[in-house]
């Protein structure tokens, strides 16, 4: 996950907003009847799996839809068809197997029973039509996956394909292996926003100020301020500015490296409840050795310098050591 | 195994985009506070809650988790969550309520279809290992099941557009709705195609929403609502998810969830088709005909707020019982690409 840095919108009021690509590698076992398709794909060549009912099936399935007995018959087929049903996509989409305007088209390859779903890269919506012929364009390298067909193409005519896209890394196996696992990157981009109390305590961190809300009807201090307070369900409301000291409820001392770190083992997180509030954050406590932090120690924040502010509670360094006598346990226990 | 009623109904404005998190509370604070003002219930006397969300959708993890906190779940409370329409919700929450576990429920669904692209992301439903890594977006694959239907001369564009211009008839009645403005058949077959075969009138807009359904066991309800409706029959069936294999034109699943609520003879349906062709397939499918009115809220067409559109369809329906100007009515909702997966419910007066 990456976030970039928030955006102030046109307004000053309204909710604060940033854009964030989350992605992830999925990795799925193939199984023997998807195992066998993909390991053909490889040799670009096609399966199917014959039904209870005497259809090919391509691709297979692994369970007949409708009897649900396990299928185990393959059958090879051709890699050209006929189109069965397409639509127009006029905007291709990010990920998507041509990205030039092409057609979304159901194709019945020579020797299937039911159809396949795939692009077809013909140009323009003028050269499609139900019943066309079509011909699968493969991957120069293929590795073993859906994607070693790049798209389908017109089979009477040669149009000026696209340049092929890199083979996508999309399958795993051993050297000399057959392909055992398949692996499909997903990302998704996302506008999310902050809520509108969020904002205004985003807002105030760009000014230094540490903003909470309280609760109308519990009466407790949140920061940051919540949408709805989780005990009562209700938006909190009155603004509390809160100062930048506070005490550590709980912590832990990180040992352990891991990618991203950027501060170097042994440190400490921990939970910061700052004065007049009634959650803690989680930040670091730095300016002492690990083993000296404990529950109930006074802390203050040590800012960045003020020009580097902005709406974020990374302005916020860290916490350290006031030396000042340690809270009660009995005076945050109920904090824990 | 005791009777369940509909007693209440919210829902938040249709609208092409909201400024609140994903997390749906900006939206579900206030049809919580509705529903509970409408029906004189508290928090506290709620049996148990269930919720329908994506985190595709939310961009996030846990996102259904975080919705919690408009509910205010302190003492604890008894809660679930499905990762599909909220009607799917609700049949977990009828089922709560039918064995005897619970007196009441309450159901509500949320999505921020506006934060990312939504015709990409529902891509994502698909088979994972031979479909979704070619991202087939969802106006693709309705233009293939339209076009199917259209060459074989089972519904013609004409028949889209009547589909859209009298939703948006409807929806002008409905201050909820997203897309008020009447318009001509003949004015919406002049627009330009903008996923041949479909033009931009056959599809559902892009919508930020949230709804909420409170549920009681009929015994409760008569407590609690002058005409409680009460659900005769609620039952849910699943098509093959090979697009390729099954006869798109048709829906066999909604065929047999209707067979077994023992749908027929109503007088009004909340049908939830995204795609006007897809109207056409469930009424064919339900065995609708002329005398019976489709979507008077509107419908989907004119506001589909992502995994609460489908609840919103019982809640519309389930009005028609409780302000008292229908008898017995159907509601339906889907799930998964071309009317993959299908909740027929019946709703009757007491």
């Amino acid at each position: 996950m990456s976030a970039a840095g928030t955006e102030a919108p046109e307004t000053p009021e309204a909710p604060l907003s940033a854009p964030l690509e989350v992605g992830f590698d999925y990795t799925r076992s193939v199984g023997p009847v998807l195992g066998e398709f993909v390991n053909a794909l490889r040799e670009r060549r096609i399966l199917g799996v014959r039904g209870s009912d005497g259809r090919v099936h391509v691709p297979p399935v692994e369970y007949d839809p409708g009897t649900a007995r396990a299928l185990t018959e393959f059958v090879a087929v051709a890699d050209e068809g006929t189109v069965l049903s397409w639509s127009w996509n006029a905007e291709p989409l990010d990920g998507q197997p041509v990205t030039r305007p092409f057609a979304w088209a159901l194709i019945r390859l020579d020797g299937a029973d039911t159809a396949l779903l795939h692009a077809v890269d013909a140009g323009s919506p003028s050269a499609m039509r139900t019943g066309m012929r079509v011909r699968a364009r493969w991957a120069d390298e293929p590795v073993g996956h859906i994607r070693d067909l790049v798209s389908f193409v017109p089979a009477d005519a040669s149009p000026e394909p696209e340049p092929a896209p890199p083979s996508p890394p999309v399958a795993e196996r051993g050297e000399g292996e057959p392909v055992s696992t398949v692996i499909t990157p997903i990302t998704l981009r996302i506008q999310h926003s902050a809520s509108p109390e969020e904002s205004r305590y985003l807002r105030a961190l760009a000014e230094g100020r540490l903003l909470g809300q309280r609760c109308p009807v519990c009466g407790k201090v949140y920061i940051p301020p919540r949408g709805a307070c989780p005990v009562d369900g209700v938006p909190t409301e009155e603004e509390v500015d809160l100062p930048d000291t506070g005490i550590v409820t709980t912590f832990c001392i990180v040992n352990v490296p891991f990618l991203g770190q950027r501060i170097k083992p042994p440190y400490v997180a921990a939970y910061v409840l700052l004065d007049g509030a009634d959650i803690a954050f989680l930040h670091l406590v730095l300016g002492c050795a690990a083993e000296e932090v404990r529950m109930g120690l006074r802390v203050r924040a040590v800012w960045r310098p003020r020009e580097e502010w902005s709406t974020t509670l990374e302005n916020i360094t860290h916490f350290e050591p006031t030396g000042e006598p340690d809270a009660p346990y009995e005076s945050f226990a109920h904090h824990l | 195994m005791k009777d369940v009623a509909v007693v209440g109904f919210a829902q938040a404005p249709n609208v092409r985009r909201t400024h609140g998190t994903t997390n749906g509370v900006e939206m579900l604070v206030p049809v919580f506070r509705e529903v509970f003002d409408r029906t004189g219930l508290s928090k506290q006397d709620i049996g148990f809650w269930c919720s329908g969300s994506s985190d595709y959708l939310a961009g996030r993890a846990f996102s259904f988790v975080a919705a919690v906190d408009a509910i205010g779940a302190f003492p604890p409370i008894h809660e679930s969550h499905v990762e599909m329409d909220a009607a799917w919700a609700l049949y977990e929450a009828w089922l709560k309520i039918r064995t005897g576990e619970v007196d009441t429920a309450l159901v509500y669904g949320f999505g921020k279809s506006s934060a990312g692209t939504l015709r990409r992301v529902l891509a994502l439903q698909l088979d994972p290992y031979v479909t979704a890594p070619l991202w087939p977006d969802s106006i693709g694959i309705a233009g293939l099941q339209a076009r199917l239907g259209l060459e074989a001369g089972l519904w013609s564009e004409k028949d889209m557009a009547e589909v859209a211009a009298r939703s948006r008839a409807d929806a002008a009645g409905n201050p909820y709705a997203q897309v008020r403005e009447p318009v001509e058949v003949a004015e919406l077959l002049d627009a330009p195609v903008v996923a041949d075969p479909l033009r931009a009138h056959d599809i559902a807009p892009v919508t930020d929403g949230a709804a909420v359904v409170v549920l009681a066991s009929a015994e409760r309800a008569r407590d609690l609502v002058e005409r409680p409706a009460v659900i005769t029959g609620i039952e849910h069936r699943v098509d093959s998810p090979a697009l390729g294999s099954r006869d798109l034109t048709r829906s066999p699943s909604t065929e047999a969830a209707a067979r077994a609520a023992g749908a027929g003879e109503v007088t009004v349906a909340e049908l939830h088709a995204p795609f006007t062709h897809q109207e056409l397939i469930l009424r064919e499918a339900l065995g609708l005909g002329a005398g019976v009115r489709i979507n008077p809220s509107g419908g989907p067409l004119t506001g589909n707020p992502m995994f609460s559109a489908g609840l919103a369809r019982i809640g519309e329906a389930a009005t028609r019982i409780l302000d008292g100007t229908a008898e017995r009515v159907l509601a339906h909702a889907t799930s998964g690409p071309a009317l993959q997966q299908n909740l027929v419910a019946v709703l009757e007066r007491d």
